[in-house]
């Protein structure tokens, strides 16, 4: 069986970042596995600008960010498998993959890095109710038709979600010649960036219809194409507060309801997942619960801004890269908690002896707030408060703590608290 | 060309009929309105094949359901469609729902219905579904009830009937049918047909159908009364939560809901039973009915996760009024025209037991059938996702197109899409596609190979991007081209 000493399941951003920070660190042996006949993953259907502000200082378009890394990659000695899917991953890090150059291969890594992105959710995921009709898309796929294949999925447009996908999408489909109707989101805040929220919404005079939902959906009869979206006002619960619906005549719905991490191979390879993030159960060295298997990017944690992605991307590399040279690392755990207010945190848990002497948390909070403190404590003891001036879900926040500061902790938990 | 039968309707009955009847030397035809077999009720359903011991004894329900549960097991390695012997429980806990399971037991025995078994102890229950709320304490065990895939089932027996002679005319909607002599005379939007025989399986329509050759005699036709029943499909790791087709005790309020894995491993949940706002083409999702299936399903396991719910729909059952039975019969008004109307459930189960009832009830009518000699029976192909390790190697070695996998999903590669493309009735839409091979049927439900299969249909078939449908004719999937393009 052919052995490497680190193959990287995903050739998108993470999957890019996590082989230059093993290059970078040392690894000369490293396969990179993309199911793709390109790099670069989502990034080439995105290709309006606001990638690469934090890791270039520049602001570039997706395919633009994608050759960055891309170019970085090329230049070392990463082997690249495009059009090859990893089919299998087994607990001792064997991966099968089948391709119709190569056929049918299985390849050890000495380490293994899980980058395989994320995908949106669709309309089951939500069970919105209504005519089971063609005209309903996931705003990615909308994107991949227009921006990489040339089609407008529609012309007369709703959007369900406030998802950065979303947002774009609906000032891609105006620049288009589409007419987008209404963005209707179901939570009473956006969840997308607020900067999307300007540049995409208000910019195009798309109104934003908070606290509602698709309550309806209208075929038309010879066709079964969406003939009207009909949306209602929720309460509280986000049940629909009947006698308020509002109805567009359209012939599209796009969802941008969220994003799952796509963990079919973890789940393969038995890797236990975080109920809450979706994504793998990490160390702070982005090691899952498998011995040498590391995951990064939006398969762990969905990600804002691709920038981030880059960045934890990178440190898988070189956390791989210190596994590959020195081994496991036994050493006491602290667990993490997602305490009130916080929607998850990752890594969900710390070793205390590894090489590095502090930890960045990544969380998300529950709901927006403002004027909060965001407290770390051990034990029940808190041991460590940040001011925050206001937090939203859709922008992930992360803390760095020195390990010294939890010495003796089995447990930290993180909370939001109101000033 | 005359033709000796012609069958109105490519379900699940109609298509079973045509692959009874191209085992004889006779020349027959399938009028399909839409585009594709199997594009109805059949589509729509738990995808059970029930053991039998539901319909009242001595109804043709009960006898079909029985042969046809049989002759599903006899087909599926000959055809090669996805099925399952899991077995079946319908579960009970109170001293009511004891009595009722007796009962269905008692008419299952007269069903003749093999290897009927009731446990008596909770612990029996959960020994064979753990997963069932604790107070389950008795259940009806059906050792031969089954599983499969209603449209694969249907795309095999319409796939065997086409490569044995029987012609397939879809996009073909019947406008008017006369019997002038002996002759029928059935004007469709595809010109006219002439048949000595016509056998109806238009399932919500068949009372419309009907009508039109009894002409001026209208009340001698039955009414269909559509019910409808929605459902939830649960990504594959719900599939392992329950073992066998879960049936709850059936009560003056309905069935209940049932819970079973599907061939494919994913969870099937529903339906409900909607009679008062159902229309006869009405696959509507309702709010409302969607939470009467998700809370009723929580009385057989509370520990299903909606939240890994990848689609939900709905399906028309074509239910004849005050009448609990099939109405199966050669019309005494109009002779050598026979209904094959009201299948509702267990209509699935009974399939390849219509084709063998079609054929006793033609020669009761007096036709001659003679046995062909070189009937072959059409395997599917076996998924990709299906084969073993070395047979994925191998099919790699022999087509390079296995090797490029299109649905991440559900692991379908380009091959098996150019298969179905190419099958004996080919598919030419997403979901046709989808029908033949899985791919788009997986939890991220097309939004990565739409596109792919959008663009493999387009250059395939030299179709212009807006001749791309979704489903049904006219179903474009893209409305134009982008400014630059």
């Amino acid at each position: 069986m052919e052995t490497r000493d680190l193959v990287i399941i995903g050739g998108g951003p993470a999957g890019l970042a996590a082989a230059y920070g093993a290059y970078s660190d040392g690894v000369k042996d490293i396969l990179i596995i993309e199911r793709d006949d390109t790099l670069g993953g989502i990034l080439n259907q995105c290709i309006h600008n606001g990638f690469g502000l934090h890791r270039f200082k520049e602001e570039l378009t997706g395919p633009e960010y994608a050759d960055r890394y891309i170019k970085m990659v090329r230049e070392t000695s990463v082997e690249i498998r495009s059009n090859t899917m990893a089919i299998d991953l087994s607990d001792d890090k064997v991966v099968t993959v089948i391709s119709s150059h190569r056929g049918l291969e299985q390849i050890r890594g000495k380490a293994v890095i899980l980058a395989m992105g994320c995908r949106e959710r669709s309309r089951g995921a939500i069970s919105t109710p209504g005519a089971r009709v063609v005209g309903i898309y996931t705003a990615g796929a909308a994107q991949k038709y227009c921006n990489i294949d040339g089609y407008l999925v529609g012309k007369r447009i709703v959007i369900l979600g406030s998802g950065d996908i979303g947002l774009i999408m609906a000032r891609r489909m105006t620049l288009e010649g589409a007419k987008v109707l209404a963005d209707v989101e179901l939570c009473p805040y956006s969840n997308g960036l607020n900067r999307n929220i300007a540049q995409c919404l208000n910019d195009y005079d798309i109104p934003l219809y908070l606290f509602y939902t698709v309550s309806d959906i209208v075929s038309d009869e010879k066709y079964n194409r969406v003939k009207q979206v009909v949306i209602s006002k929720v309460d509280e619960k986000k049940k629909i507060i009947p006698g308020t619906e509002i109805k567009f005549d359209c012939d599209t719905l796009l969802l941008s309801v969220g994003l799952i991490p796509e963990n079919e191979l973890s789940n393969k390879a038995g890797i236990e997942l975080d109920k809450r993030t979706k994504g793998p159960v990490v160390y702070d060295n982005l090691e899952t619960d498998k011995e040498g298997i590391f995951a990064c990017g939006n398969v762990l944690q969905v990600h804002d801004l691709v920038d981030n992605v880059s960045k934890e991307g990178e440190r898988a590399g070189q956390n791989a890269s210190r596994y590959l040279k020195e081994g496991e690392k036994n050493s006491a755990l602290v667990k993490m908690n997602a305490g009130n207010g916080i929607g998850y945190v990752c890594p969900q848990f710390i070793r205390k002896d590894d090489s590095k002497d502090y930890v960045e948390i990544f969380f998300r909070v529950r709901s927006p707030m403002s004027n909060i403190r965001l407290t770390l404590s051990a034990n029940g003891k808190e041991f460590k408060s940040i001011p925050k001036i206001k937090v939203v879900p859709s922008e992930m926040e992360s803390i760095r703590i020195n390990k010294s500061e939890f010495d003796s902790a089995s447990e930290i938990t993180l909370e939001a608290k109101e000033n | 060309m005359h033709i000796d039968i012609a069958i109105l309707g490519a379900g699940i009955t109609g298509s079973a009929i045509a692959f009874e009847l191209s085992k004889y030397n006779k020349n027959v035809v399938v009028l399909e309105e839409e585009n594709d077999v199997s594009l109805k009720t059949t589509k729509a359903n738990s995808g059970i094949v029930h053991a039998g011991y539901d319909p009242k004894p001595g109804t043709k329900m009960a006898r079909l359901n029985v042969e046809g549960s049989l002759l599903i097991h006899e087909l599926y390695p000959l055809l090669n469609f996805h099925y399952e012997q899991i077995g079946s429980l319908v579960i009970g806990s109170s001293e009511k729902d004891h009595q009722i399971i007796n009962d269905l037991y008692e008419r299952g025995v007269q069903n003749q219905v093999r290897d009927l078994r009731i446990l008596k102890t909770a612990d029996e229950v959960h020994h064979l579904d753990p997963n069932l709320n604790p107070q389950i304490d008795y259940a009806l065990y059906a050792p031969t009830a089954g599983i499969t895939s209603p449209w694969e089932l249907c795309l095999a027996l319409a796939y065997t009937a086409k490569v044995n002679g029987v012609d397939f005319v879809f996009d073909c909607k019947v406008l008017d049918i006369t019997k002038n002599g002996d002759v029928f005379d059935i004007k469709t939007s595809q010109g006219n047909y002439q048949a000595t025989y016509v056998i109806n399986c238009t399932g919500t329509h068949a009372d419309e159908i009907y009508k039109m050759v009894l002409k001026d005699r209208q009340d001698e036709s039955f009414e269909i009364t559509p019910s409808k029943g929605e459902y939830y499909l649960l990504d594959k790791d719900q599939g392992h939560l329950v073992n066998h087709v879960i049936f709850q005790t059936p009560t003056e309020l309905g069935k209940g809901v049932l819970v079973s894995p599907t061939v494919h491993h994913n969870l099937i949940v529903g339906p409900d039973a909607d009679y008062e706002f159902a229309t006869k083409d009405d696959t509507d999702n309702l709010q409302k009915g969607l939470d009467y299936v998700r809370d009723s399903a929580k009385r057989s396991t509370d520990k299903i996760n909606f939240g890994s719910n990848i689609r939900n729909f709905a399906g028309i059952r074509a239910t004849i009024k005050g009448f609990d039975d099939f109405f199966i019969e050669e019309s005494k008004a109009v002779p050598h025209f026979i209904n094959f109307a009201g299948i509702k459930s267990p209509g699935l189960s009974c399939g390849p037991a219509f084709g063998k009832e079609a054929v006793r009830m033609l020669l009761l009518s007096g036709m001659n059938l003679t046995l062909k000699t070189d009937f072959k029976y059409y395997r599917l192909p076996t998924f990709f996702s299906n084969m073993t390790l070395r047979e994925k190697e191998e099919s790699i070695k022999n087509d390079k197109d296995y090797g490029q996998v299109i649905c991440r999903c559900e692991t379908v590669t380009l091959a098996e899409i150019k298969n179905a493309m190419h099958a004996p009735l080919p598919g030419t839409t997403i979901d046709a596609i989808k029908r033949r091979t899985n791919a788009g049927m997986g939890r991220c439900q097309g939004g990565f190979c739409g596109p792919k299969i959008f663009e493999i249909i387009k250059n395939e078939f030299h179709f212009s991007y807006d001749e791309v449908y979704q489903d049904r004719k006219g179903s474009k999937i893209v409305l134009e081209e982008t400014k630059g393009k």
